[in-house]
């Protein structure tokens, strides 16, 4: 297996997944790759596994079969001579810290104000000093535009305020690497701009992110990929440009004719 | 672009209308009326109810003595209980099928015996076990206690009220875990934080506005199931008021400085558990809810400024 590990500029590896909720296949052999400092945006129709797929590359998701690597390392396994042991939760969780992850449904801790939220991990999970930590989120608040929502409950903003209060959180665990699950899908039109843009600056900021979105237009101006899913398989996978504008295979170019 | 208008705009007319009778309240309102002008009357001229020995005996030594055993017993069954409680329900909603097992059986125990049993119970283990002894099981003994010296009537009313208790809120604690949204946990989880760190910095802390108006509600059902100790030999609130008409015979003024008692420190419960729920509600809504007295000065200034048009319809 260590023959496959994927090259050291390969952030995100993924070979063969397979992914089975009792019996229903809903991953059928997912092979992808992620370049440090690049975007990879997913698209597809619902219940093609996409979202699935992001929760398995930090095991909120336990995959059934293949291989996935996140910076160089196994995600949940370790590997000793032919045999893989499941890691143990603590271990799990050590791995999460450096991955980041975007709801749609935002999940904003509801007891805690804005900088609450966002200090809670750094303090909790990396014993950070209270002091740099504090100093780090109200920077983040100001970078995702919020500076004047610091003692804000998460049920007094505007739910682009909240998913860019979100992203902050994830971002004040230093990640390697984003992940975002439809970040925009439960927002008010009006609102998706503000989010988007913060995602924007992150991606010219060199984050490697993967993003699982319905936004065809961000995808294309931001993404140095594009990946279309449908009932668990990749079935296109290009330059967003391309892909949009030509896509080689019927499913995607029905998909496509239907949502732009 | 529209220019906005920043003067105050001219208020509407009120609709002037001759508002809806309501005879029925006014028959009700006449009857409650009545009922409670018989019971005041009552209350003034039963010779039973002795209000000069309710006066005597309300600041009775035993019976204040009494009051602190109860009071003491409650905060110590009830504290038994939340921590029980807690466990049990981690226990239950464990991934370990011997933890969720064990603290089914439990609760199935203990909720399926009547407390006063527990407590008699509890009471006579001396008749079940001899002796007490620490060592290693099966093997070796160390130390040993005999039961009675252990178990004394208080600490038989606190095994007794506590255990029970631990399995009610056991299932309260579990209601308001499952409660909270799953994605908070999955949040908290792509984070790093580790299991006992998300449940009780995220999970529990919003758990908390589920569990506490239940807990309110058992601590004040506490108070008042503590009067079963009394079946016990134990001296708390009740016992002490029965061991002073048991003497005198006066029974029925005795019984109203008891029940007295008791709604005096339900009503301090009560309006702590208010406190509570506004304390673990923030983040909840927009708003806190006000205080009691945040709500009386506004019903207060509220009142002078009532549109007029409401009292001429009606007059």
């Amino acid at each position: 297996m260590t023959e496959n590990a994927p090259a050291s500029d390969v952030m995100v590896k993924a070979e063969g997944i397979h992914k089975l909720f009792g019996r229903l296949h809903i991953l059928r052999g997912i092979d992808l790759e992620v370049r440090s400092g690049q975007v990879m945006c997913v698209i597809g129709p619902s219940g093609s596994g996409k979202s699935t797929f992001l929760r398995c590359i930090n095991h909120l998701e336990k995959i059934d079969s293949g291989r996935l690597w996140v910076d160089g390392h196994l995600v949940g396994y370790r590997q000793r001579g032919d045999k893989l042991h499941e890691m143990r939760e603590s271990e799990v969780a050590a791995q999460r810290r450096d991955i980041g992850m975007v709801f749609q449904r935002f999940n904003l801790f509801p007891h805690m104000t804005a900088l609450q939220n966002i200090m809670e991990a750094p303090i909790r999970v990396k014993g950070e000093s209270r002091q740099v930590v504090r100093e780090r989120a109200l920077k983040l608040l100001d970078r995702v535009g919020l500076s004047e929502k610091v003692d804000s409950y998460p049920s007094q903003l505007s739910g682009g305020q909240q998913q860019r209060v979100a992203i902050a959180r994830a971002l004040a665990m230093e990640p390697k690497l984003m992940l975002f699950d439809e970040p925009t899908s439960a927002l008010d039109p009006e609102l998706v701009g503000d989010v988007l843009d913060v995602m924007r600056q992150l991606a010219v900021d060199g984050m490697t992110m993967v993003v699982v979105t319905h936004e065809m237009g961000f995808a294309r101006e931001v993404g140095d990929s594009l990946v279309f899913m449908d009932e668990g398989v990749v079935v296109e996978e290009g330059d967003p440009r391309e892909v949009l504008t030509d896509p080689q295979h019927r499913r995607t170019q029905d998909f496509l004719s239907k949502v732009l | 672009m529209t220019q906005i208008d920043t003067t105050e705009p001219t208020r509407p007319e009120s609709i002037r209308a001759v508002p809806v009778r309501h005879p029925g309240r006014w028959v009700s309102g006449a009857v409650i009326l009545v009922l409670t002008a018989m019971f005041v009357h009552m209350l003034f001229t039963n010779k039973q109810l002795d209000w000069s020995t309710f006066r005597h005996f309300f600041f009775d030594g035993g019976i204040l003595k009494g009051l602190v055993a109860t009071l003491e017993l409650t905060v110590i069954a009830m504290a038994i209980g939340i921590v029980g409680g807690i466990v049990l329900a981690l226990m239950r909603l464990s991934s370990n099928p011997l933890m969720s097992s064990a603290a089914w059986l439990y609760i199935w125990f203990f909720r399926g015996t009547p407390v006063l049993v527990q407590l008699i119970f509890w009471f006579n283990i001396k008749s079940l076990m001899g002796d007490v002894s620490l060592g290693v099981p099966f093997g070796p003994v160390f130390i040993t206690w005999d039961v009675n010296s252990l178990v004394t009537t208080f600490v038989a009313a606190i095994l007794g009220l506590g255990l029970n208790e631990a399995a009610y809120m056991s299932e309260i604690v579990r209601a308001g875990i499952l409660s909270v949204d799953e994605g908070q946990t999955e949040a908290s989880q792509a984070l790093g934080m580790r299991r006992l760190q998300i449940m009780r910095r995220v999970v529990l802390p919003q758990a908390m506005r589920v569990i506490i108006p239940p807990t309110g509600n058992e601590t004040i059902s506490m108070l008042k199931t503590t009067s079963l100790a009394s079946t016990v030999a134990f001296t708390e609130l009740l016992k002490a008021g029965e061991d002073i008409f048991n003497a005198n015979y006066k029974t029925i003024p005795l019984l109203i400085v008891v029940s007295v008692w008791y709604i005096i420190v339900t009503s301090v419960l009560s309006v702590g558990q208010y406190y509570l729920e506004r304390h673990y509600g923030r983040g909840s809504s927009r708003a806190l809810p006000p205080t009691p007295l945040q709500r009386l000065r506004r019903n207060l200034t509220t009142f002078h400024v009532k549109p007029p048009a409401v009292r001429e319809g009606s007059a």
